[in-house]
């Protein structure tokens, strides 16, 4: 326990941390969600396309791949990118001044941060399974509601902001807060690729300390801690939109 | 003459490969009641639905008040009108009542009512709550205004939808079988309603199977059959000496 009290102030920091990798994920996960949804019910055959080829991509591909896919794929991409484009940006220089020597205008190596590479993969992760819940959300919209908001002279975005997203979020609740849920407790993985959240601390910990259950054990109580607030959270919500309807 | 409030010119309507509407005219001046008759399928819902837009026009001309609604040719999706904006402010008035009331569920009654005068028309919220309760006093539902939708029985709730087209003072009201969908019992208190619409000048255009409210509150009655007007004429002409045949059988029948 002696061991535990030492690291108290860290692991309550990395825990703080796994909280901001989780709500930022969210807010990405439901912006993809709904745009996923959105295009999935649209009429184009590309947008359908893109968003189905999405959601099979995430459904059959393991969280943890996908996490280190995106987190060293993008570092590749962002660097191959800035590699190419101090490439032009030295030609340009080299056509207008003859005497320009090759200089780094961008750095020639850029480092993700494990922060918003989690946030991403996290979010893009859940985008999908949002974009699923949001497409049923939509769908369970009577057709009469809409369309009175339109005989009433509303625009499209007052008719999505009035009428859709309100009624489809009734529905679409207990699909977010499941999801949100399986997020929180995926944001453990962002651990593996060195983001100091309370996972890794814990690790690190237990590494130094050789009380890994201690660690372990205490990081488990931390997440058990939150998936029950969040819980009672999602209960109060839920029934605060039911009672609005009957 | 005064600019009739709602004219319509040589309107047609296809689905596919199905003409609905075969060339449709109609004016409708202020104060008028249209009542619109014929047997299910004939078009009915569709041309009401024209009217405000819910619907595209395969060709033909629709002025409200006077403004005509602007529609261009568009390569793949035929006919659409030029300006959605346009298109939004002339919806704004003019009011729908559906045949299965179409109220929003999340909203209360009053909430209801002020939603377009406060969302699409930009009157003032406690400005258009004022009205609101006036209006729900006069339908008989003030006591309501609290509830939900899906607490109401049919009735009052075609009532609040009622009440809801009441407060964008439109100019011209559009009922789709206002009440088709109500328990017989329930009919009464919404025809009442209408019937004191009618009386004070309200230009109404009427979808119904109701032949008493088209026989003694309409000061028209159209007969569509088959994307046609068949017949039409003052209820007192068209009931008692019907040019058409068929418009005569339509009667009997429904008697
Ligand atoms: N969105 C649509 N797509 C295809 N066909 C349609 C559509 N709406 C209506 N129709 C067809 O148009 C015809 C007229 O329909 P409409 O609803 O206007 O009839 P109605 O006179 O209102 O009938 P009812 O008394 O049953 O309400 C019908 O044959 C119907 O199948
Ligand atoms: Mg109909």
């Amino acid at each position: 326990m002696l061991e535990l009290q030492s690291y108290q102030t860290i692991l309550l920091e990395g825990a703080w941390l796994t909280v901001q990798v989780a709500l930022l994920s969210l807010l990405l996960a439901i912006f993809l969600g709904l745009l996923g949804a959105l295009a999935k019910l649209s009429h184009s055959t590309i947008l359908k396309g893109i968003a189905t080829l999405y959601t099979t991509a995430i459904r059959g591909i393991p969280d943890l791949i996908l996490m280190l896919l995106i987190f060293f794929g993008g570092q590749m991409l962002v660097n191959d990118l800035s590699y190419r484009l101090n490439g032009w940006l030295n030609e340009v220089a080299m056509h207008f001044i003859p005497t320009h020597q090759w200089s780094a205008f961008l750095p020639d190596y850029i480092d993700i941060s494990p922060y918003f590479a989690g946030i991403i993969t996290i979010g893009f992760i859940f985008g999908a399974y949002m974009a699923e819940t949001f497409r049923g959300a939509i769908m369970s919209v009577e057709k009469g509601q809409l369309e009175a908001a339109t005989a009433y002279g509303m625009n499209r975005y007052k008719i999505f902001t009035r009428v859709m997203f309100p009624q489809m979020m009734r529905h679409a609740l207990p699909g977010i807060g499941n999801n949100w849920l399986v997020l929180l407790k995926t944001t453990a993985l962002v651990s593996i690729i060195g983001l100091q959240d309370m996972v890794k601390i814990a690790g690190d910990a237990a590494g130094s300390t050789q009380k890994p259950f201690t660690f372990y054990l205490a990081v488990a109580f931390i997440y058990l801690f939150f998936t029950s607030v969040s819980t009672t959270f999602l209960k109060w919500a839920e029934r605060k939109y039911t009672i609005r309807t009957r | 003459m005064t600019i009739p409030t709602l004219s319509i010119r040589n309107l047609h309507k296809s689905f596919a490969n199905h003409e609905v509407l075969k060339g449709i005219d109609l004016d409708a001046h202020k104060g008028d009641v249209i009542s619109i008759l014929g047997a299910s399928g004939s078009g009915k819902s569709t041309l009401l639905r024209c009217v405000n837009l819910l619907e595209t026009p395969t060709s033909g001309d629709i002025w409200v008040n006077g403004e005509l609604i602007q529609m261009k040719q568009d390569k793949k999706r035929g006919a659409i009108p030029v300006s959605s904006k346009q298109v939004e402010r002339i919806r704004s008035r003019l009011a729908m009542v559906f045949q299965g009331f179409n109220l929003w569920s999340h909203m209360t009654v009053i909430e209801n009512v002020i939603e377009a005068p406060v969302h699409v028309l930009a009157v003032p919220k406690k400005e258009a709550i004022a009205k609101a309760e006036a209006i729900l006093q006069r339908v008989g539902l003030y006591e309501k205004k609290d509830y939900f939708p899906g607490q109401l029985s049919g009735g009052q709730q075609q009532r609040v939808a009622i009440a809801r087209a009441l407060a964008v003072e439109p100019d011209v009201m559009l009922f789709d079988e206002p009440t088709s969908a109500l328990d017989p019992e329930l009919v009464g208190e919404v025809l009442n309603v209408m019937h004191g619409l009618a009386d004070e000048g309200r230009t109404m255009l009427v979808v119904t199977h109701e032949m008493s409210f088209a026989r003694d509150v309409s000061s028209k009655v159209l007969f569509l059959h088959q994307g046609l007007v068949e017949e039409e004429g003052k209820p007192e002409i068209v009931f008692k000496n019907p040019s058409s045949e068929r418009f005569k059988k339509f009667i009997s029948s429904v008697y």
